[in-house]
C-alpha cells in the first residue's frame, strides 16, 4: 500500500512533465521566434537559431533530455541561450522557501489553536470572532487584505516596512524585518482554511459516542480533550494543512507581487510574460514535484498516526 | 389525542424548501442580498453611474471625496463612484458564465468517469491530480499571455481549470451513490443504464455539484481578480476592482479613498457568495468546511 | 425493612428548544427509584426518551436537552447541581455506564489496555504499579480470551462481543455500585448477546449492584431485571415487577407491545401495534396513546390519566386499566397463511450454488499461487415451491444476504445456477437477464433509508416498476399507485411525501409496495424488519403475510431473527459460514432432533418470559472465514466428533421427509 502511494506519487509528477512539455509544445510559437523578436520573419536567423537551441529534434527526444536533466537537477539554459536556469531559480526557491516556512511556522499553530478553541466553545463568543474573521480570510482576496495592511501598519502607522527592497541574493537573515507583512498576510490566508476544518472535525467528535463515554467515565474535561478528543479530531486536518503548505511553496504569486519579494511566484510571472519558456517550464516541475511530495508526506503522516490503517498495515 | 404540527402542513416544493431554509439563516440572508444587489448593480449601474466611467478630467486627478464626486477621482481623475458602480460587471459576466460550464463539464466527466471506474478511471485521476498540482496561476497565465485577454480567452481558460476540481468532487460523489441499495435496487429491476443514471444518480449529485458550484463562484472571482490585479484580467479603461485597487495602490499613503472604495465592492460580493455557499450547503445537509480549495 | 433508593430521580421533565423557540419536552414528569440489589428494566420504543432518562441518572444531558423541573439524586446527592470534581469522581466511580454502541464508544486511538488503566487511574486505589494486573484481571472476570494480549489492541482490531465486554470491564474498574447499561447487546448476535447477558446477571448477584437496564428488547430485560418501568412518549405508562409486567401487563401499550414480539413456542404471527408514537414537538391532549389503543374511549381524549398505584405494587397510566382482560378477547390471533402443499410446482431452484467475493490478486495469479481462500457461500441447493415462504437464518457474516444478492443478479456467482420456473436458468449478471425473468423476481432491502432514493416522492419510487413493467402513465398509472398503496395500509395522500417525511414503518411499507407493483413471483426479504421497532415489526409481518396470501407469491425471507423466521416461514435454511446446516419445515428444524449449530442457536434466544431461561451451547466466538475442509462449525461445534469433522463435508441425513441435517453425528444421536 506504501509502495502503491509512492508509485502513484511517481506517476503522476510523470504526467505532470509531460503536460508541461506538451503544452509548451503546443504554444503558438517558440523559444526562437520569441527570442529573436522582431527578427523572427527572417528565415534564416531562424533556422540557425533552432539549431543552436537544439530545436530541430524530434519532440520526444528533447523531452526525454529534459526530464534526463531535471532528474539530475540539471534543468538547462534560459532562454537567452546563456544562463543557467538552476542558478536563477536557486536564489527564488530559497526565498520562498523561507517566506513558507516562516508564514508555516505562525499560522499552523495558530490554525490548529483557533480551530481547536472554536469547535469546543462553539456558538460561543470565541468562536463567533474566529469564525468571521475566518470568512472574512477565505473570502477578501490576498492583494486586497495585503494592500489594507500595507495602507495601515505600513502608511499609517509606520510601524512595519511595506515593500521588499533586498535583492534575490541577499541571504535569508537579510529578509527581517520586510518579510513580516507578507507572513502576516499568508498566515492570515492559510489560517482561514485549517481553522474551518479543524472546528468542523472537533465538534464532530465533541459529538461523537466515545467523548460522552468519557466524560461518563469521569475522565476530567481537558484530559478528555487532549487524549480522547483531539488525537482523532486533527487527524484530517493533516490533509488540509499539507495542501496549504503546498499552496504556499507553490509560489504565492500575488502576495509576492504586492510587497515585491522575489521569490518563485514573480520570477514565474515574469518568465510568463517575457515567454521564458524553459523556466516556466522548470518552475512548474518543481512546484508540482513539491505538491506531489508534500501530499505524499500527508498520507504517510496519516497512515501513522491512525491506529486504524497503522495496524491494517502493519499487523498483517 | 395528538395534533401533528408537521405532516399536515401543505407541501412545497424542494426548491422551496432549500430556499427558505436558507434564508431562514442569517448567513443565507445577508449572503444572498448581497448577491442580488451585485446583479441588480451590474444589470443598472450603466445608467444610475453618475458620470461616463472613463471621462478623464485632469483638474481633478486623486482629488478626495466632494459633493460633486462622493467617492473622489483616481489618479486620471476619473469618478471613482461610477467607476466602482460599474467594476463589478465584468467579473460577474466571465464568472456567471464560467461558473456554470465548468460544473458542467467537470460534473459531466466526474459522473462518466466515477461511473465507468477500473483503469480507464484510475488514469483519469492520475491526469487530474496532475493539473491540479500545477500553480492555477500559471496554468491560466501561460493561456492568456498566449492567446491575450479578453472574454474570449478568460472565460475557456476558467472553465477549463476551474472544472478539473469539479471532476473529482462528482466522482466521490457518483461513488456514494452508487453504492447505495437504491442503485442496486433500480439495477436489480433491470432499468436501463441511462434511467439509473438520470433518475437515480443525478438528482443526488445535484445537490452536492450545487454547492460546489457556489464555492466555485467565489474561488473563480478571487481568481479573476488577481488576474485583474496582476494587470492580465480586464483591459483598461473598461472599470474593474482589481485593476483599480492595483493602479490606486501607489498613491495609497495620500489618497486611500481610491483603494477602499473598490476594495469594499469586491469584497462584499465574494461574502455574499460564500455566506450563500455557506448556507446552501447547510440546507442540503452537506458539510462544507471539510471541503478543502484544490 | 425498605432500603433507602440508591438512585431517586423525581419529578424529572427534560426538554430541547427548537428552533422556533418553543421548549419541547422529551421526558414529562418522570420518577424512578433504584435500591441496592434491584435491577430494573426500562422498556419502550424508539424515541421514548429511554437513553435521556439513563443518562440524566449521572446528571448527564446530551447537547442541546436541559432539565426543566425536578430532580436527580444518588445516594443522596443531588446530582443536578454538585461540583464538578464530586461529579467526575462519581461518573465512572460508585455510577458507572455501559454503553449503547460500545464499537464507537471506545476511543479509537487509545489501546484497550490504556483506556481501562485509565478508569483504574481515576477511581481505583490501586497503586499505580499493579495497574496492569488489575487491567488483565478485569479483562478475565468479562471472560475474554488472552486477557494479555488484548491489552495491546485498539477497539477496531475487536469483534463487536469482544468490545462490548471491554466496556464491561471498564465499567467494572471502578468497583461500581450501580451500573446503567444502554441496550448493551443491540446490534449482537443471539450467541454473544446471552453470553453477555449472563455474565452481566452474574456481575449484579455478586456485586449487589443497582442496575438500570434500557433496552427495547423485552427479552434481555426478563433475563436480568427484576422490576420493569414501561416509557411511552416520554412519559412512564406502567411500573412492576418483571413478571408482573412481562406476563400479565396491565397497560394496553405494554400488552400491545408484548403481543407483537414473535416467539419461538407459537406458531402464530405476532399482534401488530398499528400507528406510532406521537414526535416530541406534538402537542397532546388527553392520553398519549389514544391513538393507538383499543380502549381508548372519550374521556382518553380529553384528559390525561394519571398514574395510579395499585395495592398489588405496580403503578399504571390508564383509566380502564381493569378492563386490560377485554383486549384478550378483542383480539383473536391472526392466523399464519397455510403451508404449500409439496405437490406446488418449483418456483426457483438453486443449485450448487457458490460465491466468492476474493478475487484472485495480481501476484498470485501471475506466479500461479494456489492459496485461494474458500467460498463465502457454497453448497447452497435448495428448491422453493411457488407460494412457499423460505426462511434463511445465520448469525451475521453467514451469508444470508450474498446468497440473496446472488439470486437478484447483483453478486456474480461462482458455480452452480439458478432456476426459474423449473426450465428457465437465470444469467448471473442482472444485465443479462431477460425484463420477464426481471419482473419476476424483486427484493426488499433491510434499511429503507438506503433503498428508497431520498430525492424520490412515494409517487415516483412506484411509477418506476409500474413504467418498466407495465408502460402505464397518466391516469392509469396513478390509480395502479394508490390500489397498491392501499394495499400496504397507506392513503393517497403519501403519493407526494419525500422518503424523509415518513416513519420508519412507514418507509418499508413504500418498499414492500415498490416490490408488489410489479406483481413479482418472487420475493427476496432481506432483513427487512431488522431496522424497525418490535411494534412496527409485526405490522410488516403481517403486511408480508396477507400480501403472500392474495397474490399467492413466492418469499425468501432472511433473517438473523430464529422467533421473526419461525413466525413467517413455511420452510427454514439454517445457515452457518455459507454453508446450510440444516433445511427442513419450520416444525421440524425448530424441534429436535437438532442439529448442533441450530440447537446452539435456539438455545441462546432469550424469551421475553422471566421464568425461561436459555442454554447456552456453543461459544461466542467470531469467525472470519470458513474452514478449507470438512464441516463448517467445525472449531465453534461443542459436539465435534475428531478428525472426520475436520476433514470430511458432513452428508445430508434426512432425518424425515425433508427435513435434512447436514453432521456427522448419526441420525440417532442426534
Ligand atoms: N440532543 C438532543 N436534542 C434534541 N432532541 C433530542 C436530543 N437527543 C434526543 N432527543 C429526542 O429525545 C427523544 C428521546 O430520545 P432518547 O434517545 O432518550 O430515546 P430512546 O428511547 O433511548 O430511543 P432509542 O431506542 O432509539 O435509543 C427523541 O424524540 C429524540 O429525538
Ligand atoms: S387511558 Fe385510555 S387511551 Fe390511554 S391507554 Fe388507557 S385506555 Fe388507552
Ligand atoms: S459435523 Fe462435526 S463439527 Fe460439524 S456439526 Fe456435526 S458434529 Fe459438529
Ligand atoms: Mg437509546
Amino acid at each position: 500500500m506504501l509502495i502503491r502511494r509512492v508509485l502513484l506519487g511517481g506517476v503522476t509528477v510523470c504526467i505532470v512533465s509531460l503536460i508541461i512539455f506538451a503544452g509548451v509544445e503546443m504554444l503558438p510559437g517558440d523559444a526562437c521566434t520569441q527570442f529573436l523578436g522582431e527578427y523572427q520573419a527572417d528565415e534564416e536567423l531562424l533556422a540557425q537559431c533552432r539549431k543552436d537551441l537544439d530545436l530541430n529534434r524530434p519532440a520526444i527526444d528533447r523531452f526525454a533530455e529534459w526530464t534526463q536533466g531535471a532528474i539530475t537537477g540539471d534543468l538547462g539554459l534560459a532562454a537567452d541561450g546563456t544562463t543557467k536556469i538552476s542558478t536563477i531559480v536557486g536564489d527564488r526557491l530559497k526565498n520562498s522557501l523561507l517566506l513558507a516556512f516562516c508564514a508555516m511556522a505562525v499560522g499552523i499553530p495558530l490554525a490548529l489553536l483557533l480551530g481547536v478553541v472554536s469547535g469546543l466553545w462553539r456558538d460561543r463568543l470565541p468562536d463567533i470572532i474566529a469564525s468571521t474573521l475566518a470568512i472574512f480570510a477565505m473570502t477578501i482576496p490576498e492583494f486586497v487584505s495585503a494592500t489594507l495592511l500595507i495602507l495601515v501598519l505600513s502608511v499609517w502607522l509606520g510601524w512595519l516596512p511595506g515593500i521588499v527592497l533586498t535583492s534575490a541574493a541577499a541571504p535569508a537573515s537579510e529578509f527581517f524585518p520586510e518579510i513580516l507583512l507578507p507572513v502576516i498576510v499568508l498566515s492570515f490566508v492559510m489560517c482561514a482554511h485549517i481553522m474551518r476544518m479543524v472546528r468542523s472535525s472537533v465538534i464532530d467528535v465533541m459529538a461523537s459516542d466515545y467523548v460522552q463515554m468519557a466524560t461518563l467515565k469521569g475522565v476530567p474535561y481537558w484530559q478528555m480533550v487532549f487524549r480522547h478528543a483531539l488525537p482523532n479530531a486533527l487527524l484530517p486536518a493533516i490533509n488540509v494543512v499539507a495542501l496549504t503548505i503546498a499552496w504556499l511553496l507553490g509560489g504565492v504569486v500575488v502576495i509576492e507581487v504586492v510587497f515585491n519579494y522575489p521569490g518563485l511566484g514573480r520570477l514565474m510571472i515574469d518568465s510568463i510574460s517575457d515567454r521564458n519558456l524553459p523556466v516556466v517550464q522548470s518552475i512548474a516541475l518543481i512546484v508540482a514535484s513539491v505538491y506531489v511530495c508534500v501530499n505524499l508526506a500527508a498520507d504517510l503522516l496519516t497512515m501513522i498516526a491512525n491506529p486504524k490503517l497503522r495496524t491494517m498495515y502493519m499487523r498483517k | 389525542m395528538t395534533v401533528s404540527s408537521t405532516s399536515h402542513q401543505q407541501e412545497h416544493g424542494r426548491f422551496m424548501t432549500v430556499m427558505k431554509d436558507i434564508l431562514a439563516r442569517p448567513s443565507g440572508l445577508i449572503g444572498l442580498t448581497l448577491v442580488l444587489f451585485h446583479i441588480l448593480l451590474a444589470l443598472l449601474s450603466p445608467s444610475i453611474a453618475p458620470y461616463d466611467f472613463k471621462l478623464q478630467n485632469s483638474s481633478l486627478m486623486l482629488s478626495p471625496p466632494s459633493s460633486e464626486h462622493w467617492l473622489g477621482a483616481d489618479h486620471l481623475g476619473r469618478d471613482i463612484l461610477s467607476r466602482t458602480l460599474m467594476g463589478g460587471r465584468e467579473a460577474l459576466l466571465v464568472t456567471g458564465i464560467a461558473t456554470p460550464l465548468a460544473v458542467i463539464w467537470g460534473g459531466f466527466i466526474g459522473i462518466l468517469f466515477g461511473l465507468v471506474g477500473g483503469r480507464v478511471d484510475e488514469v483519469l485521476m492520475r491526469i487530474v491530480d496532475a493539473f491540479l498540482s500545477l500553480p492555477w496561476i500559471l496554468k491560466m497565465l501561460v493561456l492568456i499571455v498566449t492567446f491575450g485577454t479578453g472574454i474570449g480567452v478568460l472565460i475557456p481558460t476558467l472553465t477549463f481549470f476551474y472544472g478539473i476540481p469539479v471532476i473529482r468532487v462528482a466522482r466521490a460523489a457518483t461513488h456514494d451513490i452508487i453504492a447505495r441499495d437504491f442503485v442496486w435496487a433500480a439495477k436489480a429491476r433491470g432499468h436501463s443504464r441511462i434511467s439509473i443514471i438520470w433518475r437515480e444518480l443525478l438528482p443526488n449529485v445535484l445537490d452536492t455539484l450545487m454547492v460546489e458550484g457556489a464555492m466555485r463562484w467565489s474561488w473563480m472571482l478571487l481568481a479573476f481578480s488577481s488576474l485583474s490585479f496582476l494587470g492580465f484580467g480586464v483591459s483598461p479603461p473598461i472599470p474593474d476592482w482589481g485593476l483599480m485597487i492595483s493602479d490606486a495602490r501607489g498613491f495609497m499613503s495620500f489618497a486611500p479613498w481610491g483603494v477602499i472604495a473598490p476594495v469594499i465592492g469586491l469584497s462584499s460580493l465574494i461574502i455574499g457568495i460564500n455566506l450563500s455557499a455557506d448556507a446552501l450547503a447547510k440546507a442540503l445537509g452537506i458539510d462544507r468546511a471539510q471541503k478543502a480549495p484544490m | 425493612m425498605p432500603q433507602s433508593p440508591f438512585i431517586d430521580i423525581k419529578n424529572l421533565s427534560v426538554g430541547y428548544t427548537s428552533r422556533s423557540g418553543k421548549t419541547i419536552p422529551v421526558l414529562r414528569d418522570v420518577n424512578l427509584s433504584i435500591t441496592r440489589g434491584d435491577s430494573i428494566g426500562l422498556v419502550g420504543e424508539s424515541g421514548s426518551g429511554k437513553s435521556t432518562l439513563a443518562l440524566a441518572a449521572m446528571g448527564y444531558f446530551k447537547r442541546g436537552l436541559h432539565v426543566i423541573s425536578g430532580q436527580v439524586q444518588f445516594d443522596g446527592i443531588d446530582m443536578l447541581n454538585i461540583e464538578r470534581n464530586a461529579l467526575q469522581r462519581l461518573r465512572g466511580g460508585r455510577l458507572a455506564l455501559i454503553p449503547q454502541n460500545s464499537g464507537q464508544s471506545l476511543t479509537p486511538n487509545l489501546r484497550i489496555g490504556q483506556q481501562i488503566t485509565e478508569a483504574l487511574r481515576l477511581h481505583s486505589d490501586l497503586p499505580a504499579t499493579s495497574f496492569d494486573a488489575g487491567v488483565i484481571d478485569l479483562l478475565s472476570q468479562v471472560r475474554l480470551p488472552d486477557p494479555v494480549g488484548l491489552t495491546d489492541r485498539y477497539p477496531h482490531e475487536l469483534s463487536g462481543g469482544q468490545q462490548q465486554r471491554v466496556a464491561i470491564a471498564m465499567a467494572l474498574a471502578s468497583n461500581p455500585e450501580a451500573l446503567l447499561l444502554d441496550e448493551p447487546t443491540t446490534g449482537l448476535d443471539v450467541t454473544t448477546q446471552a453470553h453477555i447477558m449472563e455474565l452481566l446477571r452474574d456481575l449484579a448477584k455478586d456485586r449487589n449492584l443497582a442496575m438500570l437496564y434500557v433496552s427495547h428488547d423485552l427479552g434481555a430485560i426478563a433475563r436480568v431485571c427484576n422490576k420493569v418501568m414501561v416509557m411511552y412518549a416520554g412519559e412512564t405508562v406502567l411500573t412492576g415487577s418483571a413478571k408482573q409486567v412481562l406476563l400479565s401487563p396491565r397497560h394496553p401499550y405494554a400488552h400491545g407491545l408484548l403481543a407483537s414480539i414473535p416467539r419461538l413456542n407459537e406458531t402464530s404471527l405476532p399482534q401488530a401495534l398499528d400507528g406510532r408514537p406521537p414526535m416530541p414537538s406534538e402537542t397532546i391532549m388527553g392520553c398519549a396513546f389514544a391513538d393507538r389503543c383499543k380502549l381508548a374511549d372519550r374521556t382518553c381524549y380529553s384528559s390525561s390519566p394519571p398514574l395510579n398505584h395499585l395495592e398489588t405494587g405496580e403503578a399504571v397510566r390508564c383509566f380502564h386499566h381493569d378492563q386490560i382482560g377485554q383486549l384478550n378477547q378483542k383480539t383473536e390471533k391472526s392466523a399464519r397463511s397455510n403451508p404449500v402443499a409439496a405437490d406446488k410446482d418449483t418456483a426457483l431452484s438453486l443449485a450448487n450454488l457458490a460465491v466468492s467475493y476474493s478475487r484472485p490478486r495480481l501476484l498470485s495469479k501471475l506466479f500461479a499461487l494456489q492459496d485461494t481462500p474458500p467460498s463465502t457461500v457454497d453448497r447452497i441447493t435448495i428448491d422453493i415451491k411457488k407460494g412457499e415462504t423460505l426462511g434463511l437464518v445465520g448469525e451475521s457474516g453467514s451469508g444470508k444476504s450474498t446468497i440473496l444478492k446472488t439470486i437478484a443478479g447483483m453478486v456474480p456467482a461462482q458455480s452452480g445456477n439458478i432456476i426459474l420456473n423449473q426450465t428457465e436458468p437465470l444469467d448471473t449478471m442482472v444485465e443479462k437477464r431477460p425484463a420477464a425473468y426481471l419482473r419476476q423476481v424483486q427484493i426488499i432491502f433491510q434499511n429503507p433509508d438506503d433503498s428508497l432514493n431520498p430525492r424520490h416522492t412515494v409517487a415516483q419510487i412506484l411509477a418506476q416498476p409500474l413504467r418498466l413493467y407495465y408502460g402505464l402513465s397518466g391516469t392509469p398509472l396513478r390509480d395502479r399507485s394508490i390500489a397498491i398503496l392501499e394495499q400496504v395500509r397507506l392513503g393517497e395522500h403519501y403519493l407526494e411525501r419525500l422518503p424523509s417525511q415518513l416513519s420508519g414503518g412507514e418507509k418499508q411499507r413504500v418498499a414492500i409496495a415498490r416490490a408488489f407493483a410489479a406483481d413479482p413471483e418472487i420475493i427476496l426479504c432481506d432483513e427487512v424488519t431488522s431496522a424497525l421497532d418490535v411494534s412496527v415489526q409485526a405490522a410488516v409481518l403481517d403486511l408480508l403475510d396477507v400480501l403472500k396470501r392474495q397474490d399467492g407469491t413466492t418469499y425468501i425471507f432472511v433473517s438473523h431473527d430464529l422467533a421473526v423466521v419461525k413466525a413467517i416461514s413455511d420452510r427454514v435454511a439454517v445457515l452457518y459460514q455459507g454453508r446450510i446446516c440444516e433445511i427442513g419445515p419450520v416444525a421440524a428444524v425448530y424441534s429436535a432432533p437438532f442439529h448442533p449449530y441450530t440447537d446452539a442457536l435456539l438455545g441462546a434466544v432469550l424469551e421475553p418470559d422471566p421464568d425461561v431461561a436459555p442454554r447456552l451451547k456453543a461459544d461466542d466466538a467470531v469467525e472470519l472465514s470458513p474452514p478449507n475442509l470438512g464441516c463448517p462449525f467445525q472449531r465453534r461445534c461443542p459436539r465435534k466428533l475428531g478428525s472426520i469433522c475436520e476433514t470430511n463435508i458432513p452428508t445430508a441425513q434426512e432425518i424425515a421427509p425433508g427435513h435434512i441435517i447436514h453432521c456427522h453425528i448419526s441420525q440417532v444421536d442426534l
